[in-house]
């Protein structure tokens, strides 16, 4: 594993003091797909945030090839950012476009490719995702599973190197899940690409992932191929694999004990 | 003086400075703003299609409230200079004193409160959604500048609509007076017009009320975006800036004009 395009040495981060991550260390390697999981709220949106240099590490860094992302000046992370696509987890179309014009926004806005050309590259986006026949609705016209494969489609527009992808499975159906992971794999090999799968789902992410990390309490609790991982006897790996309730993951944020703040206020 | 008192008084006190604290830290960041749009307008301009698209949603789509108001105005000016210049016996100069009134003073001050009130909300809001919705940092990652691609163009919009409104709304709000004063009340339309071409000065007049509205474009469209920019990104938090929008522009139209309006005339 010399060959890693992200890692990620020691990082620690927080909002508002509270620190959030506490010294995550991960990597990952050139080609493959790798899925970070984790409960929800474990701060798995706000690692990719800081692979693209949208937050900066209070302790550690994050280098993508061998810049230091939050080293990096305007038009180098901006030369650092035309690599990386990133599926968000709302989505997050441009309201104001069409379908079409929403995919074609990073060519118009990077390339200058004639019109016929952009418009074959997003019929083919577009048609992999199978909503070729949505192309000219408006973004807001879309049902929410819709809406992002439509934002999957915007985020490998050009062919980016690294691809992020925030829950691509929330909100799909059955059938569009199979073909999202069958896409996902797909784009990860016919480009070379690198691919960061966030997602809860166990099942989905192990039947196609290279590799897996689980955050939790801000550390990388676990980690391996999904082989190594359905086999583990770490019991919150397989709490969280199995899906069971009680375990050492607690379901709740943390908070005081459930009887006194149901009595709070009253005479007890 | 109870401790309590005093108590009360320190944390009023403490709030009154967290709040005038807060408020240098926004005007900072809208400075930075402002100056980062600036930074990134050559990026916009030489895209002018992206420019003539905001100035059809700021300019265009505020007419029709611009002109009606125009037209009302003008033509209240007229009944109300009527009847205290009749008193007088200097009815005739009517169409110096719609004429003057509109271009020095109402044209560029209405104009700049309507536009708030219309173009502005709708800018406030409009970006506070996109970044509410995360399309702002959805256009950051794929290495497009939100500043140059969404703020710097609104910008533009409104500072090349806003001169062009207001002087439209002088010529309507003059033919208001004029519907008034000449057929309805019998003012002579030759004394109108004459009078009135004589007295209103193209450098005096019209270029300092051209030169106000430049900067309330300025102004108006800066603060709408800036709001906009600023806004917490949940429903409430863009309800708040929008109305911070309209409050934040008429104080500065109101004080901007007072203190151009000085300088003008010393
Ligand atoms: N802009 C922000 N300001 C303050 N706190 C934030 C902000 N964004 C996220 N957080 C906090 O950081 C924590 C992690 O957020 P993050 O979005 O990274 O979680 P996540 O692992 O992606 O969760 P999910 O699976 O539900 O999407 C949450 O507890 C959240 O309250
Ligand atoms: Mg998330």
């Amino acid at each position: 594993m010399t060959d890693n395009i992200v890692e990620i040495d020691n990082l620690s981060f927080g909002y508002k003091g509270r620190l959030l991550h506490k010294g995550i260390n991960m990597s990952f390697p050139r080609g493959k797909i790798v899925a970070i999981m984790g409960g929800s709220g474990s701060g798995k949106t706000t690692i990719l945030r800081l692979i693209g240099g949208q937050l900066k590490p209070v302790k550690g860094e994050v280098r993508v090839g061998d810049k230091v992302v939050h080293e990096q000046g305007r038009n180098d992370l901006q030369k650092l950012r035309r690599k990386m696509g990133m599926l968000f987890q709302m989505g997050a179309l441009f309201t104001d476009l069409s379908v079409y014009e929403n995919v074609a926004f990073p060519m118009r806005e990077h390339t200058s490719l004639p019109e016929t050309m952009i418009r074959d590259l997003v019929m083919m986006k577009l048609n992999a995702v199978g909503l070729r026949g949505a192309r000219d609705l408006m973004a807001t016209e879309l049902s929410g599973g819709m809406a992002r494969r439509v934002a999957l489609a915007r985020a490998v527009a050009l062919d980016p190197e690294i691809i992020m992808y925030d829950e691509p499975f929330a909100g799909l159906d059955p059938i569009s899940m199979g073909v999202i992971c069958n896409l996902i794999r797909n784009l990860n090999d016919a480009l070379g690409a690198t691919s960061l799968v966030v997602t809860h789902d166990v099942k989905e992410a192990f039947s196609f992932v290279d590799y897996v990390y689980f955050v939790a309490d801000g550390v990388v609790a676990a980690e391996g191929t999904p082989a190594e991982l359905r086999e583990s006897t770490l019991p919150f790996v397989h709490q969280f694999v199995h899906g069971e309730v009680d375990g050492p993951v607690p379901f709740h944020y943390a908070a005081p004990d459930y009887r006194r703040d149901m009595l709070r206020g009253r005479d007890v | 003086m109870s401790s309590k008192a005093v108590s009360k008084l320190a944390s009023a006190l403490q709030n009154f400075g967290h709040r005038l604290i807060d408020q240098f830290w926004r005007l900072g960041s809208a400075s930075r703003l402002f100056g980062y749009t600036l930074a990134s307008s050559g990026e916009s301009l030489r895209r002018p299609f992206l420019v003539i698209r905001e100035i059809y949603f700021t300019g265009v789509l505020s007419l029709i409230i611009i002109l009606v108001s125009a037209f009302f105005v003008g033509m209240v000016l007229a009944l109300q200079g009527y009847n205290t210049l009749q008193k007088y016996g200097s009815s005739e100069a009517i169409g110096v004193l719609v004429a003057l009134s509109l271009v020095r003073e109402l044209g560029p001050v209405v104009t700049a409160l309507l536009f708030a009130g219309r173009a502005g909300t709708a800018i406030t809001a409009e970006i506070g959604l996109m970044k509410a919705t995360e399309q702002l940092s959805a256009m950051e990652m794929m290495a497009v500048s939100p500043i140059a691609r969404v703020i710097a163009p609104r910008f533009w919009g409104g500072v090349i609509s806003m001169p062009l409104l207001a002087s439209l709304f002088s010529m309507v709000g003059i033919l208001g007076g004029y519907l008034v004063a000449v057929p309805l009340i019998g003012v002579d339309g030759g004394a109108f017009w004459s009078q009135m071409q004589a007295s209103v000065d193209f450098r005096e007049d019209v270029m300092n009320g051209f030169i106000k509205s430049c900067v309330f474009g300025v102004a108006c469209t800066m603060i709408a975006l800036f709001e906009g920019y600023d806004a917490p990104p949940t429903a409430e938090g863009v309800s708040r800036a929008t109305t911070r929008t309209v409050v934040n522009s008429s104080l500065a139209v109101l004080g901007l004009d007072f203190v151009m309006t000085s300088f003008m005339i010393s």
